[in-house]
């Protein structure tokens, strides 16, 4: 009897991993392996970035966070997003708790359209939706500024990416994890190379962040650049240094990841817009 | 004052020439294999590797020390160069040759600096 009732629990464990290898799985393998990399790291430090792991270059990090150089970009954001458009709606028409505490809630997984929603996205559909021309994806400008002031309106609440029960939804989770893991351009490095495997190693002078706690604070203003940086300009950033050819900002192959690295950032604070080299 | 100046770019033009029809010496290898390791649009060698007079090597490969003791066989060497892929599927290393990052003749001038070390 009490052999039979190994049996079964075992046939049953297998089976449930076999049938559930779920999100939550991967979730929880990821924490683990950063765990016992980085044993000194607290969890909620992960939404520091490279810092959470290189004490070495993190008090001049912080030195630079004292005076922060997007304090301008939020107020920026601000003044757009309180802005009316020409017919009189406002950006928090468009949104949930009119746009105020939510950047934690994206991107999610719309099920009438049947794909991921980032914020940046969503922004410029709600000016489209009121009459507005788009705003550009790229190199910094009202887009950013908006994404970082409701970046900033959401500081400390607790990153909160759900995947619906909806296989459509699984399968963009899954896109994106399989572009994390493949190989990819003419050096041959997945993003999981640097993110996951070698984080915390020395690629000359750059040490890779951990892959947990990437989009809690973007966008980034990076001094290189002089400007704040998409989480999607940088995702295009790490392909092009690869070799590799970037996709287009706010595509469904960049939608699809970050629905996969927030995914895996959950139980992080959001504390975007944040500084970086 | 002048055509002095006017001789001496000349005979400098003239020298840069004759030594570029001398048929390289292997202390010449070794030097255009040593700039091919360490220069960044190439070999980039050092962002993995510490190598001897390197500076800001990175640390993810281990050091390119002892190859001549450590790497007898000059084909293992090539081929680790060529294609680490094929004896570790998952190395972080990039296939330098088998991507076309640099060629054949480049590898093997990178290996003569290698066994220099
Ligand atoms: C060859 C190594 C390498 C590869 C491959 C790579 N990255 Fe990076 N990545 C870096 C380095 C180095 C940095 C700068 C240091 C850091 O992590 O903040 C960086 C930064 C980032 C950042 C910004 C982190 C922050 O806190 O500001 C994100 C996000 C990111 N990478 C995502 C990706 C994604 C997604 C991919 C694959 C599409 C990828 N990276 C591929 C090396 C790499
Ligand atoms: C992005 C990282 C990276 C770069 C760039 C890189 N390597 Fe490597 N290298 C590695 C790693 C990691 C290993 C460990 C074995 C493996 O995974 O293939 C390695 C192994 C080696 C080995 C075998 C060493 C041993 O002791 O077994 C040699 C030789 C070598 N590399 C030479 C080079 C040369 C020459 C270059 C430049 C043309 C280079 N590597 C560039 C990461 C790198």
């Amino acid at each position: 009897m009490n052999n039979f009732k190994t049996l079964f629990l075992l046939i049953f464990g297998l089976f449930s991993v076999a049938l559930f290898a779920s999100p939550e799985e991967d979730l929880q393998k990821f924490r683990d392996y950063f765990e016992n990399r980085f044993p000194e790291t607290e969890f909620s430090d992960y939404k520091n970035g490279v810092y959470s792991i290189d004490l070495s270059s993190r008090e001049q990090w912080e030195s630079i966070e004292d005076f922060p150089p997007y304090e301008i970009n939020i107020e920026q954001g601000e003044e757009l997003f309180n802005t009316p458009f020409k017919n009189g709606n406002n950006y928090a028409s468009c949104f949930e708790n009119d746009g105020i505490g939510i950047r934690q809630n994206y991107p999610y997984f719309d099920e009438n359209r049947g794909e991921v929603i980032t914020l940046e996205l969503a922004i410029n559909e709600c000016r489209k939706n009121n009459g507005e021309k788009p705003y550009s994806y790229y190199k910094g400008g009202p887009m950013a500024d908006l994404s970082a002031y409701m970046a900033s309106t959401s500081s400390g609440k607790i990153f909160d990416v759900e995947i619906p029960n909806d296989d459509r939804a699984f399968d963009a989770y899954e896109e994106g994890k399989r572009l994390y893991f493949t190989k990819v351009g003419q050096l041959n490095f997945s993003c999981a190379d640097c993110h996951v495997y070698q984080t915390g190693s020395k690629l000359r002078a750059d040490i890779p962040s951990p892959a947990i706690g990437h989009p809690t604070h973007f966008p980034v203003y990076r001094s290189s650049a002089g400007r704040l940086v998409s989480l999607h300009e940088r995702f295009a950033g790490c392909l092009n240094r690869v070799r590799a050819k970037p996709f287009k900002a706010q595509g469904e192959e960049y939608r699809n990841l970050e629905f996969f690295i927030s995914y895996m950032s959950n139980g992080l604070e959001i504390n975007g817009p944040g500084s970086r080299k | 004052m002048f055509k002095l100046r006017v001789m001496k770019a000349f005979s400098i033009i003239l020298v840069i020439f004759t030594l570029g029809y001398v048929p390289l010496t292997l202390g010449d290898v070794v030097t255009e294999g040593k700039s091919l390791t360490f220069d960044r649009k190439k070999g980039n060698c050092l962002a993995c590797h510490a190598i001897e007079d390197g500076e800001l090597a990175g640390n993810n490969g281990p050091p390119l020390i002892a190859m001549k003791a450590r790497f007898p066989d000059r084909e293992v060497l090539f081929n680790q160069i060529w294609d680490p892929t094929a004896n570790n599927p998952n190395s972080y290393m990039p296939p330098f040759g088998k991507h076309g990052v640099i060629t054949r003749e480049e590898i093997n001038k990178i290996i003569e600096y290698l066994y220099t070390l």
